[in-house]
């Protein structure tokens, strides 16, 4: 059963639709890249599958529970991280980490095991006992992520995770990405980097609340007849502004 | 006419923190000037120094010929500076606003709506809406309306595209170009690397140290290395596969590509062919290609590194 | 002038947007009063107690009736024995229990002492006290009545405190405490909460780079919450008139003067505040606890200043709400003019130069 299935999921506030009957499925390990302009609905419909909002009609399975009456059992089985809220910047590395594995209620054993192997694989043993707040962006961000899955997730939801972060880190990020999908970790993502839309297996880009386009970014790009993600994106978009 | 930004040797540290280190450039007239970098390179510490809301540490900088210190009043009267977030009331609605800051700085709306009717016009609809319930790219369009309305000689543009859709973000800068015709210096910055391609020069900037200062096409004609595009079924593996060869000087990630540059230039690809071969990728293409400013920024930043 | 213009009324603009603001500036001073008005009072009226008279005789009846004879007391119920007491207050119904040993009459004329026992429910200590304060005036009253020539320095004491509150109404007592109180905390906290906001959004930084004078946005902040503080100051003033029957003996002109004094000291270390913090918790937080907590302890509203310990009570000195409490009795329930209430003006008047000066010293054109 495939980790992400939604069928019409629909997100009403008022008399506006945020959500318009999305449906699409994401495939176990698939790195699924989510688009679409500001206020096109993606934080809603991320919320909806996160299991932080209630839909207003449709369904949605996240890893094979329901998003209406399972959400606990789904927080337990998804990993979480967005740009504005990642770690307690008053807390130092190691603290973050053992209290992350906490609340996911993994053992002092394996918060100890995992943090050593977390903090060999980010290169970041020399800042163990430093603050959050002493670290370069792109290091929480790389941090951050690490954390999220430290509960190993089937799936983990990434909201804008590398605005702002330098070239360099920014690719450094997508490996540990890739890295994570090679594991069999299914990641849905939202960017606003077009070059990293590319980086993904699959991409949807949403338009006032439908998704529009779905496909593998190769085959979107031969589909608009267009040299790079970014045109595809500006095509949907002008064809927004006509209608 | 005055230059109308001169940066001379400016230094700013907080704390033990190097802000900016031995910061120079001049900025000239109706000349758009990009200052790109990742967030905590020292951007906004710059600005803040331009825009006299801080002092340097070491060094002199002039605006319009008016120093930062001394003649800071001065300043405030000719310079348009928006913010790296978003700083207008979310309470008042797009007409109070632009009204608001229009007499602060002494004018009005009307005397100066030329230069910000392109502009105001999209946003014209929604002006009877609070500033706080526009989209981010609208938010973007109002802050620029207010930062020109009384129609400064040089603008400060602190990350204005950042957290804003590619859409809105090409508006953005297109509104630039034109701005720039008018007359403006503008300064602007960025994360993006893809913008700078759009700027008549620009500063490379990375923890506070500039990395190199020119026009992009020179910037991207400087990078000596041949460069190749890579790409294949498995990505990933490849990426590694590619790391693991001896004679890769660098790989990264770029779209659909990966960018890999060798360590004995062209002739190492016999060798990598030899070495792939064993490797068995399915789909594998390979082609040489210009690289881009984003390629010549990782390669200033392990330069600096080293 | 037009750029002030259009500052104030942008900060109306603000104010009159926001709910919170709203319900803060004009509805807690309101529920405030009447809190204080009508459910925190420590007034006695008709508080019940238990009689356990065990001489029955001509003198004891005589003090009982007189006990309940100023409406302060009200008998619950006739005890018949010492044991039955606990029970009472057990019960949770009476206040203090009155225990009139036994022979009183005879004891009280041949040794010239009568023994009557006052036991009130300490769970509750200032309503036990004014109990017990009011009982042995009472009784201080009735044994002057019975035996001319004894003076007891209690029957002196009470009348001292009802000389300018002859009714004991804590009303009069409350209504400039929360006056003050509420001046004290819309001026000071609502002006450093606003200045802080403005940094936090970010809008003082285009506001510092704008050609206004940095003077200009400061008074431009201040000046829709100097006329928002005196409609308050009205409306708490007209509630206390009309609803609680609160005197205004002197004049009304000086109280309305020295009301804006007091709005104006405020504001000043409002302003002091937020020239020291950058954030709207931190400056709410530093109104909380630097302003409004020691002002209600310290200024004499809640607890007398006379029965602090003396450290405390020179700490009292430099709480402005001190000087305004005392200001704002003076001219209310005395009638007393400027010639009388000029030293506290005076100390306002220097606190409020002071903080002003400070201010200034500590403004930034710039941003650090």
């Amino acid at each position: 059963m495939d980790p992400i299935i939604t069928n019409g999921l629909t997100k009403r506030f008022g008399s506006f639709i945020a959500t318009n009957a999305i449906t699409f499925e994401v495939k176990k390990g698939e790195i699924f890249g989510f688009l679409g302009a500001n206020g096109a609905g993606k934080t809603t419909a991320m919320r909806m599958l996160c299991g932080l909002l209630r839909p207003s009609s449709g369904t949605a399975k996240v890893a094979g529970y329901d998003v209406y009456t399972q959400s606990e059992k789904i927080k337990q089985n998804i990993g979480y991280m967005s740009q504005k809220f990642s770690l307690y910047e008053d807390l130092k590395v190691k603290e973050n980490i053992r209290f992350y594995g906490g609340i996911y209620g993994l053992s002092d054993k394996a918060i100890k095991e995992k943090t050593t192997q977390l903090l060999k694989k980010l290169q970041m043993e020399a800042e163990a006992d430093q603050l959050v707040s002493a670290l370069p962006l792109g290091w929480k961000q790389k941090l951050s992520f690490s954390i999220a899955i430290l509960h190993d997730p089937s799936i983990v939801f990434l909201d804008e995770p590398t605005g702002g972060v330098d070239p360099l880190t920014r690719r450094q990020f997508w490996d540990l990405i890739y890295e994570a999908a090679s594991r069999g970790v299914t990641v849905f993502v939202t960017t606003h980097y077009m070059d990293e839309a590319e980086y993904c297996d699959r991409v949807s880009i949403m338009v006032d609340g439908r998704i529009r386009a779905l496909d593998t970014p190769r085959r979107l790009r031969e589909q608009f007849s267009a040299a790079s993600m970014d045109d595809v994106f500006l095509q949907l978009a002008r064809e927004k502004a006509k209608s | 006419m005055q230059t109308p930004i001169v940066v001379q040797d400016v230094h700013k540290s907080f704390g033990a923190v190097k802000a900016l280190h031995n910061i120079s450039f001049t900025v000239q007239e109706g000349e758009l000037f990009g200052l790109i970098g990742p967030d905590g390179a020292g951007k906004s510490t710059l600005f803040r120094i331009l825009t006299t809301l801080l002092l340097a540490d070491k060094g002199q900088a002039t605006v319009n010929g008016l120093d930062v210190v001394k003649d800071y009043k001065a300043i405030r009267k000719i310079a348009g500076y928006m913010p790296g977030r978003f700083s207008l009331y979310q309470d008042l609605t797009v007409e109070e606003n632009l009204h608001f800051f229009a007499t602060i700085f002494n004018t009005t709306v009307e005397a100066n709506y030329d230069l910000i009717e392109e502009i105001y016009v999209q946003i014209a609809p929604f002006k009877k809406r609070p500033a706080g319930k526009l989209s981010g790219g609208m938010k973007q369009k109002l802050a620029l309306c207010c930062a020109l309305v009384h129609k400064p000689a040089v603008l400060f543009l602190d990350e204005p595209t950042t957290g804003v859709d590619p859409v809105s973000r090409k508006e953005f800068w297109d509104m630039l170009q034109r701005l720039k015709q008018k007359g403006i210096a503008i300064l602007v910055s960025t994360p993006y690397m893809d913008e700078a391609m759009l700027c008549d020069r620009v500063a490379l900037i990375q923890n506070g140290q500039l990395l190199n200062i020119d026009t992009p096409q020179h910037i991207i004609a400087q990078f000596s290395k041949p460069m190749w595009a890579v790409r294949a079924k498995h990505m990933y593996r490849l990426i590694q596969d590619l790391r693991a060869f001896p004679g890769t000087d660098s790989c990264y990630a770029f779209g659909e590509y990966l960018h890999l540059t060798l360590k004995d230039g062209t002739a190492g690809v016999d060798a990598l062919q030899a070495y792939l071969d064993t490797k068995h990728h399915e789909a594998f293409t390979m082609f040489s290609i210009q690289a881009g400013i984003e390629d010549c920024f990782m390669e200033l930043m392990n330069t600096e590194n080293v | 002038m037009r750029q002030f213009i259009v500052f104030a009324r942008k900060e109306f603009y603000h104010i009159f947007r926001d709910r919170r603001t709203l319900l803060i500036l004009f509805g807690m001073p309101i529920v405030q009063i009447i809190l204080f008005g009508f459910a925190i009072t420590n007034e006695i009226k008709n508080a019940d107690i238990a009689v356990l008279d065990q001489s029955k005789d001509y003198y004891s009846s005589r003090l009982v009736q007189k006990l309940t004879a100023g409406g302060y007391f009200r008998i619950d119920r006739n005890l018949r024995d010492q044991s039955s007491i606990t029970a009472a207050f057990r019960e949770g119904r009476i206040k203090m229990a009155v225990v009139i040993a036994p022979e009183f009459s005879q004891s009280f004329h041949h040794h010239n002492k009568g023994r009557v026992q006052l036991l009130a429910d300490a769970g509750d200590p200032n309503t036990a006290t004014t109990l017990i304060n009011y009982a042995t005036a009472i009784i201080g009253n009735f044994q002057q009545e019975l035996n001319g020539e004894l003076e007891l320095p209690l029957t002196i004491d009470t009348t001292v405190t009802m000389e300018y509150n002859p009714a004991l109404k804590s009303v009069f007592l409350f209504v400039p405490g929360v006056m003050t109180l509420i001046l004290l905390l819309v001026s000071a906290m609502m002006t450093s909460i606003t200045i802080a906001r403005e940094k936090e959004l970010g809008t003082m930084e285009i506001l510092l780079v704008s050609p206004l004078p940095p003077a200009l946005i400061i008074v431009g902040k201040v000046v829709p919450y100097i006329v928002l503080s005196f409609i308050n100051a009205l409306i708490i003033l007209t509630m206390g008139v009309f609803i609680f029957g609160m005197p205004i003996k002197g004049s009304l002109v000086l109280l309305l003067a020295e009301c804006v004094l007091f709005v104006l000291t405020s504001l000043s270390l409002g302003i002091l505040i937020s020239s020291v913090t950058d954030k709207q918790q931190t400056a709410m937080m530093a109104s909380m606890m630097g302003l409004l907590m020691p002002t209600a302890l310290l200024s004499g509203f809640i607890f007398p200043i006379e029965s602090m310990p003396l450290p405390l009570q020179w700490l009292s000195n430099i709480m402005p709400a001190k000087w305004f409490i005392i200001i704002l009795k003076d001219i209310m329930l005395k009638g007393s003019g400027l010639q009388y209430v000029w030293p506290q003006t005076l100390v306002l008047v220097g606190m409020t130069l002071f903080f002003v000066i400070m201010s200034i010293r500590n403004f930034k054109i710039r941003l650090s």
